[in-house]
């Protein structure tokens, strides 16, 4: 095989156990990797109602056959796994160099199954595989983790573990690598300190082939020059995405104070002219992940004052989730309870999110002084520091923080208060915004997220995600006129994005998806017949997304938003007087799929995919 | 004209595709523990060191080499310092000598260093943000101090 590396390694921590085993080549082919190949695995290998903390459920960290080859920006690595925070299926993509790594150690993924009985960590070192006692490194932050790893492993070795969170098991907790960069969405963390593994380290020298290697480096070679999109190169670039405040503020749909509004009026205090005075070199590129070009990631530091810190972030959905979103204007304390989710291995979206939440429960009377244990009011950033800490080592209020947005607002009698879908906190779009995305949140298999589904890019950037959306199609935002069948021509492609190993931010920035598939044709050898035939592979792995949700226990009614979206119209800004029409598309949108008006797959659908059930 | 290959270190990202540039245009496959460069991370700092054979007008490698396989030559315009796979025998005295550990044994029994690719480095060709260069290294100087000295002018006008 090339471009995967034809092994999985599979590790049972229950029995202390370890074995490889050959890549299930037809597996491969029709579920290509990452998301896709994960999907299919843990499809085959668990049972889609176990709980999703318990040694039954099992963690696959799957790298796509692009991770560790020159293909731009493919370091990429997918955490897949039963969300606890959602009951649905969590697939949670990170950058930095930890998935390459693993791939030149000789794996295509890492299996990990059961639990241990004390806090352990994995180390990989080509075919060499320990598993270490972690006592000593328990209750660590993940910096101070992967410091510690590195000194008595090898410090040319890659690093993904959990912080306190993941320990606690906060419903959002993360799995952090190469200290700065986030498995984020879906509580992934909290499954892997379930399974009581502080970390895996992994240090590879093999290398990554291709099938076709000067095709390959011609493909190369064309992705880059396709590649100098101005908005993508330069903006990215200079600000990282912390550009996109002030422009999501315009076209009003900046998350507000937990979503009441579109606007905010302290939005330029946050946006990405304020956020380049903290970046280590100004508006320059400060951090590149494995292999990519563009280097949106952020290196900041706050010389002094209260929030004087220093690390990686913020990029814009935590300057949504924790600022805007919680309604603070101030950017040093977003940026300081960016570091801390960080070190404390937690998804800043849900942090954010569910935090607003808790404010606006507040702010209506229906969580006291007393269960709060002091003043919780929208825009205080100290507050927000406070408890995000609080949050991750479940102390006090925290506690119920770290059980996300949808469990706290109900506890206290107000699940509608919850900014969610399918329990996952939003991202910093807000729904009304634009209806194709909308759909999107609303439909996403792994719930509430802007990243499996780059719709908004064609609503409101007038991207065409490599013009697999032409300007023929309704871009207009506010419509809902053929919305469907962007949504799932999106959510289908950004699957085989997901899949490849490669990071979907090259994607948006590249006019021409044949680049993409001409990259994965060479690389793998494999052919897709066209841009048809490689959404089918994404539909493939979508529908299974899908079946296994069902399986899991979600239906058609949990393809919905809060009342909010649906009933409250926009207040102000120029999506004023705005709801989601969603009762007009979801039935087109099944329809389109292939989905019986139930939202379940058909059998025909299902044959025509390959899928076995 | 003298051609070398430049570093810019305010330009490194850190993404460290010249190790993945270098690799598969030496050995056919995307391998970093391969590359002929490597790049040092140190993130906290945003600072990221590209490290690769200066091309010595001396060579450490070459002046400890008792078969003599270590050897000056010139590649389009460039000087630079080629091993002779024949006459090498894999004592690995040069990748002791070297103070840059820019030379390396390899598991092949011999040792391997940057050979400017023939005069058309690949880690320049893949470098997007333009960290490295292949260029005239004495006017690239002189750019170098141009542009300091700039920097001393404006800072004196804002003064």
């Amino acid at each position: 095989m090339d471009a995967w590396v034809g092994k999985i390694l599979r590790v049972n921590l229950t029995k202390g156990a370890v074995s490889v085993e050959d890549l299930d080549q037809k597996s491969a082919h029709d579920y290509i990797g990452g998301r896709g190949l994960g999907i299919k695995y843990l499809y085959d290998e668990i049972d889609p109602k176990v709980d999703p903390l318990s040694p039954g459920n099992k963690l696959i960290m799957a790298t796509g056959p692009m991770t560790g080859t020159g293909a731009l920006a493919g370091g990429r690595y997918t955490a897949v796994t039963k969300s606890p925070l959602t009951g649905a299926i969590a697939n949670s993509n990170s950058g930095g160099y930890f998935g390459a790594e693993l791939k030149y150690a000789g794996y295509d993924m890492v299996i990990l199954e059961g639990k241990a009985k004390t806090p352990v960590y994995l180390w990989i070192e080509n075919d060499s595989i320990e598993i270490r006692k972690a006592k000593h490194l328990w209750g660590l932050e993940t910096q101070q983790t992967t410091e510690a790893i590195l000194s008595e492993t090898d410090a040319e070795a890659k690093v993904a573990c959990i912080g306190p969170a993941g320990e606690k098991r906060v419903k959002f907790a993360c799995i952090m690598n190469d200290t700065g960069r986030a498995a984020g969405r879906s509580g992934v963390g909290a499954v892997m300190g379930s399974k009581n593994l502080k970390a895996v380290a992994v240090r590879g020298t093999g290398g990554v082939t291709v099938a076709d290697p000067e095709g390959f480096r011609a493909a190369v070679l064309d992705a880059i020059k396709e590649f100098h999109d101005p908005y993508m190169s330069e903006v990215l670039g200079q600000y990282g995405t912390s550009d996109v405040v002030e422009f999501s503020n315009e076209v009003g749909l900046l998350p507000t104070r937990n979503y009441q509004t579109g606007v905010f009026e302290g939005a330029a205090k946050i946006g990405g002219a304020v956020i380049a005075k903290y970046n280590l070199r100004g508006a320059a590129k400060t951090k590149g992940c494995f292999g990519c070009p563009l280097a949106c990631g952020r290196v900041t530091r706050i010389p002094e004052g209260e929030f004087k810190g220093a690390g990686e972030g913020p990029e814009y959905e935590t300057l949504g989730a924790l600022g805007s979103a919680c309604g603070v204007d101030n950017p040093e304390a977003v940026i300081q309870a960016n570091y801390i989710c960080n070190r404390m291995g937690m998804d800043t979206i849900s942090t954010g999110v569910t935090i607003a939440c808790a404010m606006e429960l507040f702010e209506k009377g229906y969580l006291t002084k007393k269960d709060v244990g002091g003043e919780l009011a929208f825009g205080d950033g100290k507050a927000v520091v406070e408890l995000v800490e609080k949050t991750a080592r479940r102390e006090g209020f925290g506690d119920a923080l770290a059980e996300g947005s949808y469990r706290l607002a109900k506890k206290y009698g107000h699940p509608e208060m919850s900014m969610t879908a399918k329990k996952l906190e939003f991202p910093s779009y807000d729904p009304r915004g634009g209806q194709g995305f909308a759909l999107a949140y609303a439909t996403s298999n792994r719930g509430g997220c802007h990243i499996r589904n780059e719709v908004h890019c064609v609503e409101f950037f007038g991207i065409s995600l490599m013009g697999i959306v032409k300007t023929g199609d309704n871009l207009d935002r506010f419509t809902t006129k053929g919305k469907p069948a962007v949504a799932k021509k999106v959510q289908d492609f950004y699957t085989m994005i997901d899949s490849s190993g490669i990071c979907n931010f090259i994607v948006i920035g590249s006019p021409d998806a044949d680049v993409f598939i001409n990259l994965m044709e060479k690389g793998t050898g494999l052919k897709f017949g066209g841009l048809k035939g490689f959404l089918k592979t994404g539909e493939r792995i979508y529908n299974l997304e899908r079946i296994f949700n069902l399986k899991a226990g979600l239906t058609a009614k949990d393809d919905i938003l809060p009342k909010r979206m649906l009933k409250e119209p926009m207040p102000e800004g120029p999506g004023k007087g705005q709801v989601v029409r969603l009762d007009k598309m979801l039935p087109e949108y099944y329809k389109l799929r292939g989905w019986t008006a139930k939202g379940i797959p058909s059998t025909k659908k299902l044959a025509e995919l390959g899928i076995a059930t | 004209m003298s051609k070398a290959l430049i570093v810019n270190l305010d330009k490194c990202t850190g993404c460290r595709y010249c190790e993945l540039a270098c690799s598969f245009a030496h050995h056919g496959e995307y391998n970093p523990a391969k590359s002929n460069i490597q790049v040092s991370i140190f993130t906290e700092d945003a600072f990221y060191v590209p490290m690769v054979c200066t091309q010595c007008n001396r060579p450490f490698c070459g002046e400890v080499c008792p078969t003599g396989a270590i050897s000056a030559d010139e590649v389009n315009e460039a000087y630079v310092v080629l091993v002779d796979p024949e006459k090498c025998v894999g004592c690995k005295m040069c990748t002791m000598a070297c103070p840059f550990g820019a030379i390396t044994y390899q598991s092949s029994g011999i040792v391997q260093k940057c050979d400017l690719c023939g005069g058309k480095p690949e880690c320049v060709e893949f470098c997007v943000p333009n960290a490295l260069e292949f260029k005239d290294v004495e006017l690239t100087n002189v750019r170098k101090c141009r542009a300091y000295a700039k920097k001393i002018y404006h800072q004196k006008e804002e003064d």
